[in-house]
């Protein structure tokens, strides 16, 4: 705990020294912060896809706590990767928004873990398993979308090229991906761990009822 | 007749008893569609001619809202006197279960497409007699795989609260490819030259999402219907 804390104290450091050692222009910037939480959103995906699996055919409930820890990063990296998207897009493809495979399968990830969130939120008891059910399914959607939405824009292709990264912007970008894959990791852990403890501190609640 | 199809053709069996009976969700259901596509007609229909592509995005859109509506309206209808449960405690396959439900609400879906594309035939110009066998591939492959997710989230939402409005909160964002091959396949068909290399690009997609997803569906129903 004294490590997860202390790495938490270091991490917003990372992330706000990284960018400042680009020498690029400012608007490029962004992509140190959009790429990044873009990976964290896809990981966020990835072990809330399997905690699910875990909780419905292995039968683990703990595993809950991970998916909602896990759904909860998704819901936030990926709100984070579609406001920075955007407004690096605005400058590099002159519009806010292409219907481009990536950024439609993205949205609709994201569109999946919000309603996940919305579920356990009003879905009342139970919607536990029925929060893993869409999560499963939506993690078996990407595929997909990404397919789907990549053939159907091939008859309009973007107007733009997208710009390859030069070499010179790799060591901040890495940096930086250490950096939020550090955040990620924390705050997975630090809110799963809220989870355990809530369910504890519900068992205890139930003990001293029936007691 | 083996065990697991007998289940299937019990509930597939009791369904449409019910449902033949009173009519209750076909009907509704039927006119809802039919109301859906006159709205976006009327939003979509530009001095008097049809925006490009227009009568494929209104049959699926049609057919998402109808199909979401009836899906809804089965299950409501499990919930009522507490059936669901009944079934589920049953000694039956899980899985069977499932599968007879899917087929129930395929058989509701297929009979309001029936009016359906028809309807969008003649409203639109679009060739659906010249395409008929391409275009009931189509809807038949888009609307499985609709239904395949949408009876599992139905289901598994019958004992959530606010079930109403969470069943497209959910089921919308996961069929997002049916939708897109859907509109996409049946677009390429109402073409002056019908496309048929689009078209079954399209519906070769339909049909994997349709084996993943039924597959899937399959295997998650018992864990999720279990308390």
């Amino acid at each position: 705990m004294a490590l997860a804390a202390g790495m938490f104290a270091v991490a917003p450091w990372m992330i706000d020294a990284a960018p400042y050692e680009a020498t690029m222009g400012l608007v490029y910037k962004i992509y140190f912060f959009h790429m990044p939480s873009a990976w964290m959103f896809l990981t966020a995906a990835i072990v809330a896809g399997v905690a699910s699996f875990r909780l419905l055919f292995l039968k683990r409930p703990r595993a809950d706590h991970w998916v909602t820890a896990a759904a909860e990063l998704a819901v936030v990296f990926g709100a984070f990767t579609l406001v920075t998207g955007p407004l690096w897009a605005r400058k590099a493809w002159g519009v806010w928004w292409v219907w481009d495979a990536r950024l439609t399968s993205s949205l609709m990830l994201f569109m999946i873990f919000v309603a996940y969130l919305l579920l356990r939120k009003y879905g009342g008891p139970g919607s536990d398993k029925l929060g893993a059910g869409l999560a499963l399914f939506g993690m078996a959607n990407v595929p997909f979308i990404y397919v789907s939405v990549n053939y159907w824009r091939t008859f309009h292709p973007p107007t733009s090229v997208v710009p390859t990264l030069p070499v010179a912007m790799g060591i901040p970008l890495w940096y930086c991906v250490t950096a939020f894959t550090l955040l990620f990791v924390i705050l997975l852990r630090l809110r799963a761990r809220l989870e355990h403890q809530r369910a504890r501190v519900e068992a205890l609640y139930l003990a001293e009822d029936e007691a | 007749m083996n065990a697991f199809a007998r289940i299937v053709w019990f509930v597939v069996k009791k369904d449409l008893t019910v449902e033949v009976r009173s009519l209750e969700i076909l009907s509704t259901t039927m006119f809802f569609a039919v109301t859906v596509v006159l709205m976006f007609s009327f939003g979509l229909v530009v001095d008097g001619r049809p925006l490009n592509d227009v009568a494929a995005a209104i049959l699926w859109v049609a057919i998402a809202f109808s199909g979401t509506l009836a899906l809804g309206r089965t299950f409501e209808r499990e919930r009522h006197n507490d059936t669901l449960r009944a079934l589920l405690l049953a000694p039956a396959d899980r899985p069977a279960l499932y599968v007879g439900k899917l087929l129930g609400i395929l058989l509701l879906l297929g009979l309001v497409e029936l009016v359906l594309v028809p309807l969008i035939g003649l409203l639109f110009n679009a060739p659906v007699i010249e395409q008929a066998v391409p275009l009931l591939l189509l809807v038949g492959a888009g609307t499985l795989g609709f239904a395949a997710v949408g009876t599992l989230f139905a289901a598994m939402l019958v004992r959530a609260r606010s079930r109403d409005v969470l069943l497209p909160i959910m089921l919308y964002p996961m069929t997002v490819p049916v939708m897109i091959a859907g509109v996409r396949g049946t677009a390429a068909l109402f073409q002056p030259t019908p496309d048929a290399a689009v078209a079954q690009f399209w519906l070769s997609l339909l049909a994997a999402f349709d084996v993943v997803f039924v597959i899937l569906a399959l295997w998650t129903f018992e864990p999720v219907m279990t308390d």
